[in-house]
């Protein structure tokens, strides 16, 4: 198909307009207005870079940035141990491998605000029944702190995305030759040695992958935070998606929030660019 | 006698794992076995089956969720949306594929960039923008999805397109066949299974959407999600009733998993690693 042709730019008319309309020029938009005191429909005075420095000064915002990346880094790390162990348990030969499969993946295709609302109900009601069966002070008042509440989106998310994680560290260790480990095993290797020495390093382009990933799945996390937490108490679980959407469409503040949303945009494109650089990187050393 | 070993410590592994599966799915277990205890039975305790069933929650959810017209506005909106998101995106792969000029390379970066940028990032003008022509509506939603969905989708069928020989399309043209044709007779069914792939990617965040729709539809028009929030919003610490709606909520998604498991987890595995 040439350049010229009619039919080429046909087949790709509608997608240029649904990416340009949707993402292209609403991008481009934000940009500039992010400049200016636009409320949403006009704006009148140029600001510069006034937005910029209000929202570094702005304690809320920061403190929500904070907490997205003390959380990310947290789910980022749970969410390997338990894809990567899920993985390593279900692909060994057993009879339950795709029942296990199957569950350990379930809690993924519901909704994250479905989630959230469930395990409000565990958080509160049933760590609140079980403290008073059991004495254990640590599990009533769930969701009323701050603490609580860190470690409750925590845990929501490690159930919720596990599965997911667990799917894409199948698919590369079924890729390792079985052959690698029946020698591994014949030269009298033990299961440990065999993971550290065999296992790991084949599925270690599974590690950037799914570290990225979860990072940045982290990070743009909304659902799960408006329905388990709402940003409460005292907006100090709020995680920055969370923030933008609040100061856009409760303070209705919309060239400040687009502000926000554009620094956002950033962070999250220097996490997936390195990931490229990463695996750019690793492929020339391959 | 190593073989006895070995043997053994699969079984003990199956068994920890078959708990872990159990562990994973309590959440679900607390859930619906609240759902059928009234208000007084969560009361006095919530690890139990109930004392007495009852199924007054699920009807009292069910009509206030408006189900059948929220379930209604979800498998039409993600139905539409799947349909024109698989017929643009395939047809876009297969030009950026069959196109080596510059021009289509630098389209193709373009699409697969703009996975970098997320929904907040252009949530507020887009929203500015749509509503000013009046299109926060099913039909702009839509289309919204469109946008959001097409930049993955092209960048799989492009791959997809790379295993299907250029003989084929210029055997369809000496038979006298036009693009169109041949896209359409020749190519598209030999990417059926990433078609599949496709579709099953994007219904599963489609459908769970929830902030999208709250900025674009009106209540009357509500999907699930955003049907459950009002729901929930309303009957708030009266948890009987919530985690029967709930319940009902999730239904259909388990339905779907029941049917293509093999499918989702095969689909979702290929959009991961590529």
């Amino acid at each position: 198909m040439k350049n010229r042709s009619l039919s080429f730019w046909l087949f790709l008319t509608p997608v240029i307009l649904g990416l340009g309309i949707v993402v292209v020029i609403p991008f481009i938009y934000g940009l500039f207005y992010s400049f200016t005191d636009w409320n949403g429909i006009t704006a009148n005075n140029f600001l510069g870079f006034e937005n910029y420095i209000r929202l570094f000064q702005e304690d809320e915002f920061m403190n929500s940035i904070w907490f997205t990346i003390k959380f990310a880094v947290v789910t980022v790390l749970l969410l390997n141990v338990f894809g990567l162990g899920l993985a390593l348990l279900v692909t060994r030969n057993m009879k339950s491998n795709n029942l296990m499969r199957t569950i350990f993946f379930m809690p993924n295709l519901i909704g994250g605000l479905i989630l959230g609302f469930i395990w409000q109900f565990i958080f509160i009601s049933v760590f609140g029944d079980v403290a008073g069966l059991t004495g254990i002070e640590g599990l009533s008042g769930w969701l009323s702190t701050t603490g609580t509440g860190f470690w409750g989106l925590v845990i929501l998310t490690a159930w919720q995305m596990a599965g997911y994680i667990m799917i894409i560290y199948i698919a590369y260790l079924e890729n390792v030759p079985k052959e690698l480990i029946e020698a591994s095993k014949i030269d009298g290797a033990s299961a440990l040695q065999r993971f550290k020495n065999v296992i790991f390093p084949l599925v270690a382009p599974a590690f950037t992958v799914s570290m990225f990933l979860t990072l940045s799945m982290s990070f743009k996390i909304y659902d799960q935070n408006l329905s388990l937490t709402a940003g409460g108490p005292f907006n100090s679980t709020q995680m920055v998606a969370m923030e933008i959407v609040r100061t856009a469409f409760s303070d209705r503040e919309m060239a400040y929030a687009q502000a926000k949303a554009v620094i956002f945009f950033l962070i999250v494109a220097v996490i997936a660019l390195t990931q490229v650089y990463y695996n750019k990187k690793r492929e020339v050393d391959v | 006698m190593k073989k006895n070993n070995e043997k053994r410590n699969t079984r003990l592994l199956e068994v920890f794992g078959l708990l872990l599966a159990l562990l994973w799915l309590s959440p679900f277990y607390l859930m619906v076995v609240n759902a059928f205890k009234t208000k007084r039975g969560i009361f006095e305790g919530v690890l139990g089956i109930p004392e007495e069933f009852t199924f007054e929650n699920f009807v009292k959810a069910f009509i206030e969720l408006e189900f059948l017209k929220s379930l209604f506005n979800s498998v039409l909106i993600t139905g539409l949306s799947i349909l024109i998101i698989i017929l643009f995106s395939s047809m876009a792969g297969y030009a950026l594929a069959r196109n080596k000029s510059k021009l289509s390379g630098a389209m193709f970066f373009v699409f697969v960039a703009a996975m970098l940028i997320p929904f907040q990032s252009v949530m507020i003008p887009l929203v500015a923008i749509f509503g000013q022509v009046d299109m926060l509506n099913a039909a702009g939603l839509i289309f919204m999805y469109l946008g959001f969905g097409c930049s993955l989708s092209i960048f799989l069928y492009h791959g997809a397109m790379t295993g299907i020989s250029h003989s084929l399309d210029e055997a369809a043209i000496i038979d006298g066949a036009n693009r169109f044709q041949t896209f359409w007779y020749i190519i598209f069914p030999l990417l059926k299974p990433i078609s599949v792939t496709v579709a099953i990617l994007n219904t599963i965040w489609i459908w769970n959407d929830y902030l999208l729709p709250s900025l674009v539809l009106s209540e009357a028009n509500a999907t699930i999600p955003l049907k459950m929030f009002y729901f929930f919003g309303q009957y708030t610490k009266q948890w009987h009733l919530a985690l029967a709606g709930l319940t009902i909520a999730i239904i259909p998604v388990i339905i779907g998993y029941f049917f293509a498991q093999k499918q989702i987890i095969d689909g979702v595995s290929e959009g991961a690693v590529k």
